[in-house]
């Protein structure tokens, strides 16, 4: 137990210092109904690191990262960037939601959907000019997608689709970047194009949190674990913390021994 | 006489009034779209039904206050109010009960059109002599329009118009991604109301021409159609709009030349045949291009099946695949296979072989999900790479002569 956390323990006001942090949640609660996803979660995000949030299904992981980014209005906790409330500074942020989310065969193409990530810039009215669809290239050739850019959506696989979301989100140039799931459902060359953009990105300073559900390569591709069952399970360097018994204890003995195997000190 | 009208030669009123229907069908074709692409067409039924005991309550009041109960803007007032409030009731429901929308658009659509034609009758029993005109709102009409009528259409069209082009963008990405919009900074909330605000503008605007019963139509049928156009969102609104504004503008021509047929019905009409072109004869998504792509693709999938059976020896029972065989003269009448039927043939064995060996390669083994039985292997691999597959193979064989 931290000091900080033995202070509260024994009643004393507390001023943590969360400067530090892209991403601090405190408290944080989300129900439907009456039923709480997430009760009362506190993560505190390494900066310039790589964050898996690791849970069993229905676990609130989702509603964790949209709750932290306004999505979905918490009942109770905040959200905090370095330190000051999170949805003032969200031009920092990037998100990369699930790409079961949204309807492919909506009407635009690959280069639209990365021009999305240019709305701050281009407001309302603003027109859209070569610089802009220069950078929307550059977003795409970083995901391997130039080639891609005048196709519809509907027309791309879904590793391709997860790239797009993934090169919209890069043209935010943000410093904290929040993906759901997104090695889901991707093909091998697809998980390799992201893992090596998000560590590129990781190289450049910036921060990188990402809803994981694939245990097995947890080690090989975060340096920290947030361990998740609609209470926080855990959190740390994934050698600390990524252990068969955390494992068990999030998720509930559901787990399969060949799978707790696969943590750093199986 | 209808060309007389579509050239705008019937005068001063009947011109503006088919340039006010203009304004009006742009402005629904383009603020359809963005409905259409949120997936909530149906919210725009449950608006414009509600118009209706809004609209009668005007003109008692108007009538009571001693004015003229038909003067068109005091009327849509009054309709814009019961539209909203019908739109608040189905946001209530939808929200704070357990009925999903489409219950909840029934519920309110039914309960606002009943409330109204009760009213109606009442009005009808009430004033005999003044209420006239007052059902034409049901169907839309042209005939007997005002100057300043056809003014505030056209005007209310522009204005719609003006604020579906300031609000493009977020409108597009909250029907898009609305999870993603919202970090992007856009209130999601209000750009919903934004658009509902909108389909609240044309509804009312629209009512006088097209009538409350279709205007729903004029709304939903032009952004269906110009979907088959486009696969880009600002595209499928410009193309919309115009579909619209055509619809509109020969809807009230038409109204002015037959003044006893209902307007809003022509216009749907029209909007509708504008349908039936696009799903019909789009290049890309429409149906007879896809029955034509069908067709050839089923034909190309009969001719390699052909020549595969010829290049294993086998007799083709098929009739379709006999008569492809026959045509591409790969095979007589009397079904003994030629010279260029055996080529190809062992062209396409040799194309099959090849695919067997890449699937084995390690290097090229990734390639192998583009095998879809017809794509020939020199369209996905280099030349050298392809002699690299021979020389792996024991080589091509060849098929024997009389087959």
């Amino acid at each position: 137990m931290s000091a900080i956390e033995l202070a509260a323990e024994n009643g004393q006001p507390v001023t943590e210092d969360l400067s530090q942090s892209p991403l601090a949640i405190r408290g944080m609660t989300v129900s439907y109904g009456e039923q709480p996803v997430i009760f009362s979660i506190d993560m505190t995000v390494r900066p310039g690191e790589m964050t898996a949030i690791v849970g069993p299904n229905g676990a609130g992981k989702s509603t964790l990262l949209k709750a932290a980014l306004g999505i979905v209005k918490p009942l109770s906790g905040r959200a905090l960037m370095h330190g000051k409330p999170i949805a003032a500074q969200m031009d920092r942020v990037a998100y990369v939601p699930q790409r079961a989310s949204v309807d492919w065969d909506f009407p635009t193409q690959v280069l639209d959907v990365v021009l999305m990530g240019l709305y701050r810039e281009l407001g309302l009215l603003r027109r859209v000019r070569a610089r802009h669809i220069a950078h929307a290239m550059d977003c795409l050739r970083r995901v391997g997608m130039e080639d891609f850019a005048e196709r519809q959506i509907g027309q791309l696989s879904g590793g391709q689709q997860q790239r797009v979301f993934l090169a919209r989100a890069l043209a935010q140039k943000a410093d904290l970047y929040l993906l759901d799931e997104p090695f889901a459902g991707v093909d091998a060359a697809t998980e390799r194009a992201i893992i090596d953009v998000l560590k590129a990105l990781r190289d450049e300073g910036k921060t990188v949190v990402a809803v994981h559900h694939d245990l097995s390569t947890v080690p090989a591709y975060f340096d920290n674990v947030f361990l998740i069952n609609r209470r926080r399970m855990g959190e740390g360097p994934v050698a600390e913390v990524f252990t068969d018994a955390a494992l068990q204890a999030t998720y509930g003995g559901r787990l399969a021994a060949g799978q707790a195997g696969l943590t750093a000190a199986g | 006489m209808l060309a007389d009208a579509l050239l705008l030669q019937l005068g001063y009123n009947a011109t503006l009034v088919a340039l006010g229907a203009a304004a009006l069908g742009v402005a629904a074709g383009a603020t359809g779209t963005f409905l259409f692409l949120r997936k909530r067409a149906l919210v725009s039924d449950a608006v414009s039904h509600a118009t209706l005991p809004g609209l009668a309550l005007a003109f008692l009041i108007m009538v009571a206050l001693g004015g003229d109960g038909r003067m068109l803007a005091g009327l849509l007032l009054g309709s814009a109010a019961s539209a909203l409030a019908g739109l608040v009731c189905v946001s209530y429901l939808t929200r704070h009960t357990r009925l999903s929308e489409d219950a909840a658009i029934g519920a309110v659509l039914s309960v606002f059109f009943g409330f109204g034609i009760v009213l109606l009758t009442v009005i009808q029993t009430l004033q005999s002599g003044r209420q006239a005109g007052l059902e034409s709102f049901l169907l839309g009409s042209t005939a007997g329009m005002l100057l300043s009528d056809a003014l505030l259409i056209a005007g209310g069209g522009i204005a719609v118009l003006l604020a579906v082009t300031a609000l493009r963008r977020p409108m597009l990405m909250v029907a898009f991604d609305p999870g993603y919009a919202e970090v992007q900074g856009v209130n999601v909330p209000r750009i919903d109301l934004a658009i509902m605000a909108l389909v609240m503008a044309v509804t009312v605007v629209g009512l006088k021409i097209v009538g409350l019963i279709l205007i729903v139509a004029l709304l939903i049928i032009p952004p269906v159609a110009a979907r088959f156009w486009s696969d880009r969102a600002e595209r499928v609104v410009l193309i919309a709009g115009l579909f619209g504004g055509l619809a509109g503008y020969l809807g009230a021509a038409i109204s002015a030349v037959a003044p006893d047929l209902p307007t809003g019905p022509i216009i749907v009409l029209i909007a509708f045949g504008l349908f039936l072109v696009s799903i019909l004869f789009t290049p890309g998504r429409g149906v007879l291009a896809g029955l034509y792509r069908y067709r050839r693709f089923q034909r190309e999938v009969h001719l390699r099946q052909g020549l595969m059976a010829l290049a294993h020896g086998q007799p083709v029972y098929e009739g379709l695949t006999r008569r492809l065989l026959r045509r591409a003269d790969f095979q007589r009448a009397d079904g003994v296979t030629t010279a260029e039927g055996r080529a190809a043939a062992s062209a396409a064995l040799r194309d099959e072989a090849r695919w067997q060996a890449l699937r084995a390669s390690d290097r090229l083994a990734e390639l192998a999900v583009r095998d879809d039985g017809l794509t020939r292997i020199d369209e996905v691999l280099t030349p050298d790479q392809v002699a690299e597959l021979d020389r792996r193979r024991a080589g091509p064989r060849e098929v024997p002569d009389g087959l």
